[in-house]
Formats: structure tokens, sequence, C-alpha cells
């Protein structure tokens, strides 16, 4: 099986460049995923540099671009994907060393957001009571694992990383927003409410096609724009 | 060339539950805290955590803090301290109810509390009905329960050293734990972080066995530091196989799943464990169904072209309770067997899962050692919580839902002994020189170059052993080869010097420690006890081994320490036969 995997090291490369990779036939195993072919590749060369950890897509880790579209590689099927294999870091994200981009504008953009619950009320010494109604309207939003596949898939993003925070904050700003147990709705609403934090987003919709979780940032931050439109009229 | 060295009140390693609740804690009590973690926090291993915490709400079914205790210290096939899971139990209620007021966004009933289910080893009355005492978010409590704990440690703006990996605890000779030295893995920069106290809270050692169901990084990491500082690691042979891992891949599947009303099958399609625990059935002790399902598979009536597993059947749950409750088994299901539940039986087989053992510690997360005649002397200014240590609540086998709890309540607690201990001590201790240097010299060994065996072979064999001879079932005879073949085992090449060769070329030495504590201790506890199951000492010996075992770096040492059977309030339960 051939892969054209992106390399760049910093302390050696000027430039970065694409390197092929062969994995063989006897190493290929049937419901293998991709992490387990990079697994592998690693023992070729194991300079090849990739995050990874949990292995099953909870964790986050490895999300890169994979035959032009971006995902996680523990849990996309070799059998899949089309040869020889596209591996490229994230685009829009500087790259550290070869799949490693820096996130740290990401993360930036995610605490920009006040991703954390805000109820000052006092404590109750029990739970807070929420209906289940109200709990399903967290469903599609808290399951979010920041591998940044959305936010680096899309061009509003790209352009404005500092400005527009992107698919992946605005599902965590969206989360709160709809969360019943929070009190920081209006604060919350206040501080997206300039021309491009929120309304950069022009709708192009990558960022639900891509997610690896099957979440929609898309519509999480159309019903954010609803619920501004209706905070002022 | 100088070392960076940066100093804070308090350095908490590892940002998992444990890590990151125990950082909470202090960061609210406005102590200087500073979060050590290999990887950005959110991934670390927690997240994976899927069933949920235990905690006797009532919400469900009537409950009593007492009767968790009482399925704990059975749980635990008496090995668990009473005092720790007394304390435990107790604080349960609390430290839920104060992740609900953290945002956890926990599953609700119609009337609004928190979702409970039913798990493994829980009863009401002190082994009667069966109970519901595990809080969910649906099947991704962990994952819940990590970002939320994460996302308030944003809010209280705790130092976090994001991808450094800590190389080794800095220790002077009056034994004083004084931070830990530690490399930027984006840079490789090493850096000297000086605490008045360090918590270890790097999680298990899953990595160990082939096929587990723990993540990458689950190296043992924080447990072989403490070893090679000279405190040993306890009751290291007690490793959970969770019963139902997938077959040949290993990833989990809740016991939410037969705690929803799912069950195991043979290949006659016979609900097997009936014959196993008449009573508790599939939701028996996890020790109890892994045993089971190994003893079906070896008297062949395995399932598969290889009759080499069993099948978690919840067909009749039906759609909606599974998309409801179980989304995330459902997709993982899907997505390395491509069954989808709802239609078709998941095979699955025991998989290595969590370390019941540890780094010992008291009730307060203060490491203990023996010295002379005491058998639990604290380390000044070390602590461990959570999975890395043994304090130990599980014994020889933990129930489901009490991992998560573990973690909460002694993050919590450690994290409010070290506000005290941090009032007695304003200053920090002058810098050991020595101890920084032989941390440093450990990470300089890998920029060597030169000929040698790889690092990834190697580890590939030291699992694969582990496997073969260090499994579900255990005998001396093969052990003991498995202790020779690790003792023989070196790296030789260390040429690498970029960062994740180096990082896992790290890690594999902790594995390695880790496994020879392991391999070292199962060898010594001559009887079957919970999760430890001899082929040649096949009872239960509390005479003997009703004691935790301390196994030592320095010569592979044994020692062993006597079980705190007296709780802190109540009666002590005992040892009694274990019937499910």
């Amino acid at each position: 099986m051939e892969f054209s995997i992106y390399r760049f090291n910093p302390e050696t490369d000027s430039a970065p460049y694409m390197q092929d990779f062969t994995l063989g036939d006897d190493l290929v195993e049937p419901g293998m995923m991709l992490l387990d072919a990079l697994l592998l590749l690693k023992e070729q060369d194991d300079s090849l540099s990739f995050r990874r950890s949990c292995q099953h897509g909870v964790c986050g880790s490895d999300g890169m671009n994979i035959n032009g579209t971006n995902g996680l590689a523990c849990i996309m099927p070799l059998k899949d994907l089309k040869t020889p294999i596209v591996l490229r870091p994230f685009p829009g994200m500087p790259v550290i060393r070869d799949l490693i981009v820096d996130m740290d504008n990401f993360y930036h953009q995610y605490r920009e957001a006040e991703p954390w619950l805000v109820n000052d009320s006092p404590e109750p010494e029990v739970e807070r009571l929420q209906s289940p109604e109200d709990r399903d309207k967290l469903d599609g939003l808290y399951e979010c694992i920041l591998c940044g596949c959305c936010s680096a898939a899309c061009p509003s993003y790209w352009w404005n990383p500092d400005r527009f925070l992107g698919p992946a904050a605005l599902l965590q700003a969206a989360r709160f927003i709809q969360d019943s147990r929070d009190e920081a709705t209006e604060e919350r609403l206040e501080r997206l409410d300039d021309a491009y934090s929120l309304y950069r987003c022009h709708g192009i919709m990558n960022c639900t096609q891509v997610c690896p979780k099957g979440l929609n940032p898309s519509k999480a931050i159309g019903d954010i724009r609803r619920i501004m439109l209706k905070r002022s009229v | 060339m100088t070392l960076t060295t940066r100093k804070f009140d308090a350095l908490i390693v590892g940002a998992g539950g444990a890590g990151l609740r125990a950082a909470l804690q202090l960061s609210n009590a406005e102590a200087r805290v500073a979060v050590v973690s290999k990887v950005f926090p959110t991934r670390s291993h927690t997240v994976a955590a899927q069933g949920g915490v235990n905690a006797a709400l009532a919400n469900v079914l009537p409950d009593s803090w007492h009767w968790h205790m009482f399925d704990t210290v059975k749980g635990s096939d008496y090995l668990g301290d009473q005092d720790a899971i007394e304390y435990m139990c107790r604080a349960a209620p609390k430290v839920v109810y104060e992740l609900e007021h953290f945002g956890v966004p926990f599953s609700r009933l119609e009337e609004g509390n928190i979702y409970q289910r039913a798990f493994g080893g829980q009863s009401q009355h002190f082994g009667k009905e069966q109970a519901a005492r595990t809080c969910a978010a649906a099947d991704r409590t962990g994952h819940a329960i990590l970002h939320s704990l994460y996302q308030q440690n944003l809010r209280a703006q705790t130092h976090f050293f994001d991808e450094y990996f800590a190389i080794d605890l800095i220790k002077d000779d009056a034994g004083h734990v004084l931070g830990v030295v530690a490399f930027d893995i984006l840079s490789g920069e090493p850096i000297a972080i000086e605490a008045k106290t360090t918590l270890i809270a790097t999680g298990g050692a899953g990595q160990i066995f082939r096929t587990n169901t723990n993540a990458l990084s689950n190296t043992g990491d924080g447990m072989a530091m403490a070893l090679r500082a000279g405190v040993p690691l306890e009751d290291m042979e007690f490793v959970q196989f969770h019963p139902t891992g997938i077959a040949g891949r290993g990833m989990l599947i809740t016991e939410g799943a037969r705690g929803e009303g799912g069950f195991l099958i043979n290949d006659q399609g016979e609900r097997f464990m009936e014959r196993y625990a008449p009573n508790a059935k599939d939701l028996a002790s996890r020790d109890v169904v892994s045993r089971a399902i190994a003893i079906e598979v070896r008297e062949g009536r395995g399932c598969g072209r290889n009759k080499d597993h069993a099948l978690l059947d919840l067909r009749h749950l039906g759609a909606d309770t599974i998309m409801k409750k179980l989304p995330g088994i459902r997709e993982v299901s899907m997505t390395f067997l491509g069954v989808d539940p709802i239609e078709a039986p998941i095979p699955i087989f025991p998989t290595c899962h969590y370390s019941m053992g540890g780094i010992p510690t008291n009730r307060d997360g203060q490491v203990v050692v023996p010295v002379k005649d005491t058998p639990e002397d604290p380390v000044p200014g070390l602590y461990a919580a959570g999975e890395a240590a043994c304090v130990s609540v599980h014994g020889a086998n933990r129930l489901g839902g009490n991992s998560l709890l573990d973690i909460l309540v002694f993050g919590r607690a450690a994290a409010n002994h070290i506000l005290d201990f941090l009032k007695d001590n304003r200053h920090h201790r002058p810098l050991h020189k020595e101890s920084v240097d032989r941390a440093l010299a450990r990470l300089a060994r890998w920029d060597r170059k030169g000929e040698g065996e790889a690092v990834e072979p190697l580890r590939r064999e030291l699992r694969k052993i582990m496997e073969d001879h260090c499994g579900v079932f255990r005998t001396a005879e093969v052990m003991q080869e498995g202790v020779t073949r690790l003792d023989n085992a070196v790296i030789r090449d260390h040429s690498r010097t970029f960062n994740t060769a180096r990082v896992e070329a790290m890690e594999l030495e902790n594995l390695m420690d880790c496994a020879m504590a392991t391999i070292v201790s199962a060898l010594g506890r001559e009887e079957s006890r919970g999760a430890h199951s001899r082929m040649d000492f096949t009872d239960r010996d509390d005479e003997r081994w009703l004691r935790h075992s301390l196994y030592s770096l320095q010569d592979d040492a044994m020692d062993y320490k006597p079980v705190r059977t007296q709780p802190v309030t109540v009666e002590s339960f005992p040892p009694k036969e274990r019937v499910y």
C-alpha cells in the first residue's frame, strides 16, 4: 500500500517535501485504520512525526488532512482510502513538524468563547435540576473532542484566525448558550456581537462535512444567529 | 547551558480527572498551581471513560453510602483498605453534585435529577437486590467530566505546561520531593519545575499488555518515576481485565451496556453467566465475568471461526435505548467491527483495562512508604491520586464506576491536604543539584548515536510477553520465564534525537519498570484473589495473603504490609466467600 506523506523538520529542512512510503501487503490486515498503518510506517522511519493517543476517536489527537479532507487517522478505515494515500498536516495552521501543527491559536479561540458554565446563584446542596428536554438541547454540542478538523477546514478561519472564533469555538459557545443552567447567556451573546467573532461564518459547511464525531457546528452557529436576531428585535 | 527553572506552590503531573480536580481545588484556594501534561489536557485518558461514576444519590433506587462501601469491600476481594473505602463512598454524593455544578452535562431523569444506571457488583441492603448507583452522561461520562474540569480550570486560571514530558522527581537527601525535571516536547528543552508539593496523577500502565482498552499514552510514567525515587509500588499484580473489550482489538464496550440490560452469550446462544453468578448474572464483578468468558472459550464454547470470543447481545434493548443511552459504543462497534449492535451482537473478549495497584498513599493522598517499624510513613512533599496511586480503594478488583469516583475524591482530598501543607511550609527548599543532574542524564542518553535494537519492536515484544505470561490466568513457570526475559531486555539504540521517538523511548523505560513490578508481584502472591488468578494456587488464602504487596526497583525486592481493615466510623466487613 502506497503513501505520500508531508515531511518537514525545521532543524534540517529548508522547505517541506512529500515523501513516499510503502506498507507491505503482508502487514495490511482487514479492519485496519489509518493510524495502525502510520504506526507501522513509523517503525520504518521513526522520525515520522504525528500526534496520537486513544486510538478510537475520543481524545482528538490525530487530526490530519487525509486525501484532501480533514479527519482522524484512528477511525479512518484504510480500505476506504484511495491510494496512494496522501497525508498532510491541517491546512491553515502553522506546521511544527511533519503532520504536527501548532494549535495555540485554535485553543486561544476556544478560551475566547469562555467555555465554562457560569451560575452564580447560591449552590444547592444537591444537583441543579434540568429537564430531559433541556438536556437534549446539549446533544450534538457537548461531544466535541477539540480535534480541530472543523476549524482547519474553514476558509473563514484560514483568513481571519485571530478575529473569527472558528466552528469549534462557536460550537462551545452554543453549548453554553443552550445550557438551561447557565446564567451568562446575555454576556455570551454580547461578546459574539461584532463583525468577526461569529458573523465571519459564511455557511460554507466544511466544518459539518468533516466532523469525525458527526457534529454540526454550522447548525449551532445558525442557532446562535437566530437567538441574536430575536434578541435585537 | 543554564537550565530553565520555574517555581510554583503546587505541581501536578498529569491532566486527567485526578490532576484537574486537584488543580481546580488548589486554584480556587488561590495557591499557585502548575499542571504538567505530555498531552493537551482534554486528550488525557479520563476522556475515554464511558459508563459513569458511582454515588449513592438514590435517584432511581434506594441507596446508601454504606451499601456502596460494602459492595466496594466485597468487590475488592477484601484487599481494599476500609478506611479509604468508607471515606470515598461517603464523599461520593458531594463530589458528583460538585461536578454537576461545574457544568457536567449528566443525562437526566424525568424530574430533572441526575440519571443513574445499574453497574456490576452493585447491591442494595449489603448484597441483596441490584442497585442503580452509576451517574452517567450517556456513555461519554469521562469525556463530559474531563472537559468540564478543564473548562473550570481555565476559568480559575490554572497554569498549564501542555505537551511537557516529566522525566523524574527531584528529591533531596532529606527525602523531600521538590518538583520534577521535565522537557518541552516541542523544543526538546529541559526545565526544572520547583514546587513545595508534587502530585503524581499520571494514570495507569495498561500499555504493558498487548490487547488493552488504554490510550497509547498510558505508560505508567508516574509509577515509574516513583519507583526510581525509591518509592515501592503497591499491589501491582492486580491488573483488571475488562470483560467486554472488542475481540482482537481491545476497544472498550462499557459495562453500562450490561447495566442497561445487555447480556453475554456463548456459541450455543446460552446466557452462560447464569451458571457462574446465579443472582447478579451479567452484572457480577468484573473479575468474575472475565474469568467466566475465558473459561467458556477455553472449554470450546467460544464464538466465531476461531472460537476465541464471546458475544455481547444488546438487540433486545431496542434502537431507542441504544441510541439514547449507548450512542458512543454503537459508534465504536460500527467503526471497528462494522457491527451495528441494534442488529447484531458484538464480539468481545477480556482486555487489559486498569491498574488496581500503584503508588501507595493514605486517604489524604500523601505517598507513604515503610520506614523501620512504620508501614506507612509519608514522603514529605509527595502526593499521588487516581489510577497512578493505590490508596487502596479497589484492592484486588475494582468495581465499574469506582475509578471516576476515585480520581475525583482523592484528587480533591490530596489538594485539601496540600493546602494544609502549604500553610506550614511557606518556602521552597533549596534545589537539589544531583537529583536534577540524574534526570537530565536520563534525557541525554537518548541523544547517543550508534547501532542498537529499535524501540518499537521491543515494546511490542514486551507487551506480548506480558500477555502470554501474565494474563487472566497465571502460573509460576511462565511468569518466571517472563521475568528472565524482561531482565535481559535492553534498549541499545539511543540514537534518536527527535521528540516523538524520544518520548516513546522514555515511555518504554517506564513501561518496563511497571511490567517488572507487575510480574514480580504476581509471582510473589501464591493465591488467587480478585483479578489475580493462578492455576497453581487456585484459592484465596486470607491467612497468608490478606496483605498488600510492595515492589521496589532495587533488586526487584518484595515486601508486604497489612490491609487497613478498620474503617473510620463503622464496623469492619470481615472477609467472606464472594458469591454473586
